[in-house]
């Protein structure tokens, strides 16, 4: 297992290192010019140029490369220019806020898509079955964007049953003391009842218009593979020997059914991680995703490089922990292995 | 770990989570009518003016939470709504203000503290006077425009007394000590936290509050928001009503429109026209649009090179612009036209001031026939993408007037954060652009818009010799008050813009607010934020 786990660290090495050198790339070839934002309102061509020189924007690429590679192993990723604050910080403090909306969302598509999977694959081309891709079909064609704005519409315009859209807590509330910074988990280990419910209340929404978004790949998986497992041979054993339904579909052919789920689960968060972006945009969601987008339109390098070498990182120990999960689920892969 | 162990630990943890929590403390009820909840797209980048790329957010963080030494009285404008009055300076921080032949001296009032309670001492303002003239960037500039330039130009006479010493006569030296720039910082709390490279703690203030004003920031999430408390020993004027003021940065204009509508936010300036114009017409909120003073959104064309450099084909343009169906379907009437004023000579000495242009393509078309063009020509129109709500359908409506002409052009897109860069390049042939001075002059606006210094905001590459004696002459009859010479010189350089027209004025912007109707004391500043000091929640 831990020789396992070295080998996915040494292969994720070139993957960051593509990552980096692409976005640095990448961000250079945007059009804008921090030293045009940064030389104010009444600039002229000469004080602009004062400042690329002061920021080494003037420097040839290469060696703007090298500064950046330098400053990255002392653990620098520069400032921001929107928010004025050290990348670092803001990534540590937005990181949360992103994690806590994603992982509640996740949760939230796998406790509907799971058992409808389970269900329609029991029950093919039952009602269930055609409710299973309606729902699915319908949650991945409609944009984040989209359902984000409908719910705030219906729920907070119209019935005015959601709290307002205002980001993590009512405004009238204080930030829980930061231990975690989940704030669900900083109010009750703080044990503060009022910012844990208002935390939960402005969570529900955003986390929705994330869940109805990942329900489709989940419960299609679930379905394939639990079609695939209920129609081998040692569910027909089971079935045979007069085990009772509930004892087939959940401990014999559910657990086997999950290694596919779990794979589609760690894609499915890789891409709640993105699709965050426009949720917090509607949401006013202080999370990372928002930030990296508000800097990409002010092309402000750093926090668009951070954010992505972020991601990378993220993506890198979410399939490492996947892999590791396999193994414990699976004993053939650890066996092979 | 074993596999079953595995699965019976995760589905332990599992139930963990979901165990009910017991909670004792709930949170201290915090009286919500006496706190404001402003809401904005954008968030300050910085508690500081002085700051290095500080943007808009910025100077309303700075002009609540510094003082001035003087500021501006207020007036009533046509609609009886409140505006800050810039022929009206008062005290804040000075008790009084003795202008001299060579210099102006100023009383500190007296007991003022800052936030941290030290006093406010003549050393304090030096130090803050200095610090604006030498950084350099924005505060050095704007500090230039009122002649403001060298450290030795500022004195502490003793603790209360602050004397600036003139190096040259200028009318807008006392108006400019009234704007954002020259704020007042706490010098002995700055000096604790300077380092090697930076001499003047930017980074500090960039971060954390060292003035006196009526508010000071008590929370600050970059990005997200900004909390703050009254100083209820503030000096600089009456005690604010509010006790707390809560922006929130809500990047969605639809939720921003929901907050205002359900009466969970009080107050906001950034929704889209369309939005305001509907507002205005449900009457459940209220909605103060106020013209922006010195500010013109107008399309430039490049006078040096290309086709536009003939005065023929820009008045040709001038006659084919669909005025009237963009204030209509673009700005949904929520600005002040600029155009259709008879003819194109001065009427009286303000600015803005419409021109005599309408949609005329029969004229157009003759004009520029006369000009050479029998057939039109092709070219580019660009904009700022970052402003793309009015921008945008803008140029579709003058590229499908234009085109009736024989104009044909593309648009082109450019991204917010490159615009300034592209201006500064100063060859795009065809634009639209906005240009507001803060100093409500008109040759403030001319010198920076018109004179053949070619400054980025003279957009046109405009440069006339004729242009810029006028310009210079009313500069000078201003500054030694020769109301004839003023007047003549103002009414030339009008006159002579609205015949050449490098850039055609075609509205003047209004400054929109949407406000609970239990929000008064709304009152309209020229640096275009809001100004929590007068305002009351009933």
């Amino acid at each position: 297992m831990l020789l396992l786990i070295f080998n996915r660290v040494l292969l994720a090495i070139p993957t960051l290192v593509g990552v980096v050198v692409v976005t640095f790339v990448l961000t250079r070839a945007l059009p804008g010019d921090p030293a045009a934002y940064f030389a104010g309102p009444a600039a002229t061509q000469q004080s602009i140029q004062e400042i690329r020189v002061k920021l080494g924007t003037d420097r040839p690429l290469i060696e703007q490369f090298g500064r950046y590679i330098s400053d990255l192993a002392r653990g620098e990723l520069g400032n921001s220019l929107t928010t004025g604050q050290p990348v670092g910080k803001e990534i540590k403090a937005r990181l949360p806020a992103s994690a806590e909306l994603t992982l509640i969302g996740l949760l939230f598509a796998v406790m509907i898509a799971v058992p409808m999977g389970i269900l329609a694959a029991t029950r093919p081309n039952s009602f269930i079955d055609h409710a299973t891709r309606i729902v699915s079909t319908a949650g991945v064609s409609l944009p984040v964007f989209f359902t984000g704005l409908l719910l705030v519409y219906v729920f907070y315009y119209i019935l005015g049953v959601a709290p307002s859209p205002v980001g993590r807590l009512d405004v009238f509330l204080s930030p829980p003391r930061h231990v975690t910074g989940f704030y669900l988990i900083d109010a009750a280990l703080g044990r503060d009842r009022e910012v844990f419910v208002s935390a939960l209340k402005q969570l529900v929404l955003p986390a929705l218009t994330l869940g109805i978004f990942a329900l489709a790949p989940i419960a299609r998986m679930t379905r394939a593979s639990m079609l695939a497992v209920l129609s081998s041979d040692f569910v027909r054993t089971a079935r045979a020997s007069g085990l009772s339904p509930y004892k087939v579909v959940v401990t014999y052919a559910f657990r086997n059914a999950m290694l596919p789920v779990i794979t589609t689960l760690g894609m499915v968060l890789s891409f709640l991680l993105g699709a965050n972006v426009l949720v917090e945009k509607v949401f006013a969601w202080p999370g990372i995703g928002s930030f990296a987008v508000e800097a990409l339109i002010a092309s402000d390098f750093a926090p668009v490089q951070g954010f992505v070498l972020t991601m990378a990182v993220l993506y890198v120990l979410l399939n490492l922990s996947i892999d590791v999960l396999y193994g414990l689920i699976d004993p053939r892969i650890r066996i092979n292995s | 770990m074993r596999r079953r162990d595995f699965l019976k630990s995760s589905a332990a943890a599992v139930a963990g989570v979901s165990a009910p929590a017991i909670f004792t403390r709930s949170a201290e009820a915090q009286t919500r009518s006496e706190t404001l909840l402003a809401i904005s797209e954008n968030a300050p980048n910085s508690q500081d003016i002085h700051g290095v790329g500080a943007n808009r957010p910025a100077y309303e963080v700075s002009w609540n939470s510094y003082d001035r030494l003087m500021t501006y009285g207020v007036k009533k404008d046509e609609q009886g709504q409140d505006h800050y009055d810039f022929k009206k300076i008062e005290p804040e921080l000075a008790e009084d203000m003795n202008v001299g032949p060579s210099s102006i001296t100023f009383k500190l009032k007296r007991g003022a503290t800052f936030h941290d309670g030290a006093p406010i001492t003549a050393a304090d303002v030096k130090w803050s006077f200095d610090r604006a003239v030498t950084v350099g960037g924005f505060p050095t500039f704007q500090m230039k425009a009122g002649s403001l330039e060298k450290t030795e130009q500022f004195v502490a006479v003793d603790d209360r007394t602050f004397r600036i010493d003139l190096i040259r006569k200028d009318h807008m030296t006392i108006p400019d000590l009234a704007v954002p720039v020259p704020a007042i910082y706490n010098s002995e709390l700055c000096k604790k936290n300077v380092t090697a490279q930076d001499p003047w703690a930017m980074e500090f203030t960039k971060n954390n509050g060292a003035g006196s004003g009526a508010f000071k920031v008590s929370r600050w999430q970059p990005g997200t928001e900004v909390v703050y408390e009254r100083f209820d020993d503030w000096k600089g004027g009456p005690l604010p009503k509010l006790r707390r003021v809560i922006w929130r940065t809500i990047p969605s204009a639809g939720n921003r429109r929901a907050l205002l509508e359900r009466g969970d936010a009080d107050i906001s300036f950034d929704l889209p026209n369309k939005d305001f114009a509907e507002l205005a017409a449900a009457r459940q909120l209220s909605i103060i649009g106020t013209p922006v003073e010195n500010a013109i959104q107008y399309v430039g064309m490049n006078a040096k090179e290309g086709p536009f450099a003939n005065p023929k084909v820009r008045q040709a343009v001038a006659w084919a612009i669909p005025y009237q169906k963009i204030m209509d379907a673009v700005l949904f009437g929520r600005a002040a036209p600029m155009f259709g004023d008879g003819d194109n000579v001065a009427t009286g000495f303000a600015w803005p001031q419409k021109h005599g242009y309408t949609t005329d393509l029969v004229k157009a078309k003759a004009l520029l026939t006369e000009a050479g063009f029998p057939n039109g020509f092709e070219t580019t129109m660009s904009f700022d993408l970052g402003l793309a709500g009015v921008n945008e359908p803008m140029c579709i409506l003058i590229q499908e007037s234009l085109a009736q002409i024989g104009i044909r052009f593309t648009i082109n897109k450019v991204p917010g954060s490159n615009w300034r860069n592209e201006l500064l390049k100063k060859n795009m042939p065809l634009i639209t652009n906005t240009f507001g001075g803060w100093l409500n002059y008109p040759e403030y606006f001319f010198f920076w818009a018109y004179h053949g210094q070619n400054a980025v905001f003279n957009t046109m590459s405009y440069q006339n010799t004729k242009m810029d004696g006028f310009i210079d002459a009313a500069r000078a009859a201003g500054a030694i008050d020769d109301t004839a010479a003023y007047q003549a010189a103002v009414k030339g350089f009008v006159d002579m813009s609205f015949d050449e027209v490098p850039r055609i004025p075609l509205y003047q912007p209004y400054l929109n607010v949407a406000m609970q109707k239990n929000i008064t004391g709304y009152r309209y500043w020229f640096h275009r934020q809001l100004d929590y000091r007068q305002l009351v929640k009933a």
